[in-house]
């Protein structure tokens, strides 16, 4: 920040910028990451190769007859990463147990309540009194894992993912691509692109480029859109390749290797995830996916509280009357509470 | 449904023992981004009584006629009876950044012969400003950004005259220094001497203590060390006393912003005449975002907690009910 610099034009907030960004700075950043899909597809090795971690070292591998018995668990690993001087605390929200039973009906269900319970949690917090250090668990980000032995989607794919676009943003990734030749790929690709647009799944879409980019940048934009579903590869061992350590798979016939833009699209996720479209991931659950449900939750509670008062004016016509509780500051939860036990209480009199 | 956390938080070590680099400190880059787009706003509020060159002042920190300068009160003219709220605003821009300035002048302040209670209009137009976002904040369908109209600074003039502050200005001072951010300043300072100004400053600086005003920067909100030392340098400083001007003087084969007087030309940007300089860098070069962060994050959220507190709590807005706020 320099002092007096005697140019007449220069006030000086064209450092606001800086000022925002250096309270982002200390303050750190998080962002909260869903991965979603079959056992075996990939997605912890996939996570470790995004981030650089180990976050599952301690994890037990479950043989199909402990499978049958589990359901669908919702696990969180948080994980502090810091690089030239910036913070994160990214937080991986994984499902073990989606799509392993024999019978997957609505297996989906613990995953889109999770992703609800959040926004609820946040909703509250943020109409509380004391909003000085509101945590934000929201899901930012769902990658969900496509199996590359099928056809294109798959039944439980669609379902997960309808169940799931309106409440989270969708990026779709076509697992252990290296099963797959390039060929092989680019038609798996084009089929799941179809059949999200036939089935109305609304994935998350990239924001257009604004015309006063440069076109390097617009090319790149216009690749992401055009690779979607990302076909990924991860692992977690380095291997030598050309007299290099990459991190890589070693089969018999070469070595694939996970940055190798040829090899898979890793790459291109890794920088659309975190280099590109981290806020604009984080923009769009606060902004639609959190406002959708705020909006839907407060008509939802308006009616009961309507339906209640009406209610309460028929038992006093008919000669009671039940005050209804009007309390300083509830929280929402405990107002449907009280409606509950005031619409029981209303119940059995009319009952004696 | 369970849901459990597993080993709480294990820092990776950074990414030095890693192979490769991730790329997270890019994110800053895409917020600088999006900030730029949207653009920002900041509103400033100016106080004191007439003549105190308030219009001038901004127009100086600005480098732009924002502020329209009042002629005074024309003989047959009324001064109003109450303090009258007068908002313009400007859409100013610098280095691809677009500022909202909003002025906020306050015209009869301090200008009656009884000025009991002038700083009531005041007090209502800032309060005003929060129920209108908040407001806002609490409807269903909400918009993805609220126009903030709250008062981020108030600018009040002391007037130089050497002696001590007036009744007036530590009333005000008290009164709303709880509901927003206050940055007195001694107005029309080339009336004093290098020695007449440190004396006065002392004395009022001493005032403002006794009587408990907080100014911005205040000492309860200092986030950290390295905030409480820059902070406590400025608290040293201020009030701040200065002088405006828009007329340009040459001196020293440059061209500078400055008041010609019989025996020399004040320059405005000369740190040895007055320290303007220093409340302009200090305004806006370094703390206009933690000005609009304290307005935020503390007196707004005062006011919400108490409007929360009253009338049984708060109702979100529903398009077929009154509000009841």
């Amino acid at each position: 920040l320099d002092g007096n610099t005697g140019d007449k034009e220069y006030v000086g907030f064209a450092t606001l910028p800086n000022q925002v960004h250096r309270k982002s700075v200390k303050k750190g950043f998080d962002f909260t990451l869903m991965v979603a899909g079959e056992s075996g597809l990939g997605k912890s090795t996939l996570v470790n190769s995004l981030f650089l971690t180990d976050l599952y070292k301690d994890r037990k591998l479950l043989n199909a007859e402990e499978r049958i018995t589990q359901t669908v668990e919702i696990t969180k690993h948080t994980v502090d990463i810091e690089e030239k001087g910036v913070k994160l605390k990214l937080t991986i929200v994984d499902t073990p147990g989606f799509g392993d039973a024999i019978d997957n009906t609505e297996c989906w269900k613990s995953v889109a309540d999770y992703i609800d319970q959040q926004f609820e949690q946040y909703f509250r917090d943020e109409s509380g009194l004391n909003r000085k250090n509101i945590q934000d668990n929201r899901v930012h980000c769902c990658l969900y894992f496509i199996s590359p032995f099928g056809h294109g989607l798959r039944p439980l794919d669609v379902e997960f993912m309808k169940a799931l676009h309106e409440k989270v943003n969708i990026v779709p990734v076509l697992a252990k691509a290296d099963t797959l030749t390039p060929t092989e790929v680019q038609k798996k690709k084009i089929k799941i692109r179809e059949e999200i647009e036939q089935y109305g799944i609304k994935i998350y879409q990239f924001p257009d480029c604004d015309s006063d980019e440069d076109e390097e940048f617009k090319q790149q934009d216009l690749e992401l859109k055009e690779s979607i579903p990302f076909a990924v590869i991860g692992s977690n061992t380095v291997v030598e390749a050309k007299g290099k350590r990459v991190r890589g798979r070693l089969y018999p016939w070469g070595i694939v290797e996970v940055e190798n833009s040829a090899h898979c699209d890793f790459v291109k996720l890794r920088n659309m995830l975190v280099r590109t479209h981290m806020q604009d991931l984080k923009d769009v659950t606060r902004e639609t996916h959190y406002e959708n449900y705020r909006a839907q939750c407060i008509q939802s509670m308006t009616r009961m509280v309507v339906k209640e008062r009406n209610r309460n004016k028929l038992t006093r016509e008919s000669g009671t009357d039940f005050p209804i509780p009007m309390g300083p500051a509830v929280s929402e939860s405990e107002t449907e509470k009280l409606i509950r036990e005031k619409d029981e209480e209303v119940q059995h009199f009319l009952h004696l | 449904m369970s849901s459990h956390g597993h080993g709480g938080s294990q820092s990776s070590g950074g990414g030095s023992t890693l192979l490769g680099y991730i790329g997270i400190d890019t994110i800053i880059e895409q917020m600088r981004k999006k900030t730029m787009k949207t653009g920002f706003d900041f509103n400033i509020m100016v106080v004191g009584h007439s003549g105190l060159g308030k219009s001038t002042l901004v127009n100086t920190l600005f480098k732009s006629q924002v502020s329209r300068k009042s002629a005074g009160w024309a003989r047959d003219e009324k001064i109003p009876k109450t303090v009258d709220i007068k908002s313009v605003s400007h859409v100013i821009e610098e280095g691809g950044v677009k500022m909202k300035l909003t002025i906020v002048d306050t015209p009869g302040f301090g200008d009656q012969i009884n000025n009991d209670n002038c700083w009531e209009p005041i007090s209502k137009h800032i309060n005003e400003q929060y129920e209108k976002f908040l407001k806002e904040e609490v409807n269903i369908t909400r918009k993805k950004r609220i126009p903030d109209t709250r008062v981020h600074c108030c600018l009040y003039f002391i007037s130089p005259t050497g002696h001590s502050l007036r009744q007036l200005d530590v009333e005000f001072m008290k009164r709303l220094s709880h509901s927003v951010n206050i940055i007195p300043v001694i107005a029309k300072s080339d009336t004093m001497t290098v020695e007449e100004k440190q004396e006065f400053k002392q004395r009022v600086r001493k005032e403002l203590e006794m009587n408990g005003i907080e100014f911005y920067p205040q000492k309860e909100f200092d986030d950290d060390m390295e905030d409480k030392s820059d902070n406590d340098k400025i608290r040293e400083a201020m009030p701040f006393a200065v002088v405006g001007s828009d007329k340009e003087y040459q001196v020293n084969g440059k061209r500078v912003l400055g008041r010609k007087t019989a025996w020399g030309i004040v320059e405005v940007e000369n740190p040895n005449h007055c320290e303007f300089a220093q409340l302009r860098d200090f305004l806006i070069r370094s703390h206009l975002q933690d000005l609009k962060e304290v307005t935020h994050n503390i007196h707004y959220e005062t006011y919400r907690a108490r409007r929360l507190n009253e009338n049984g709590g708060l109702h979100p807005i529903c398009d077929t009910q009154d509000s009841n706020l």
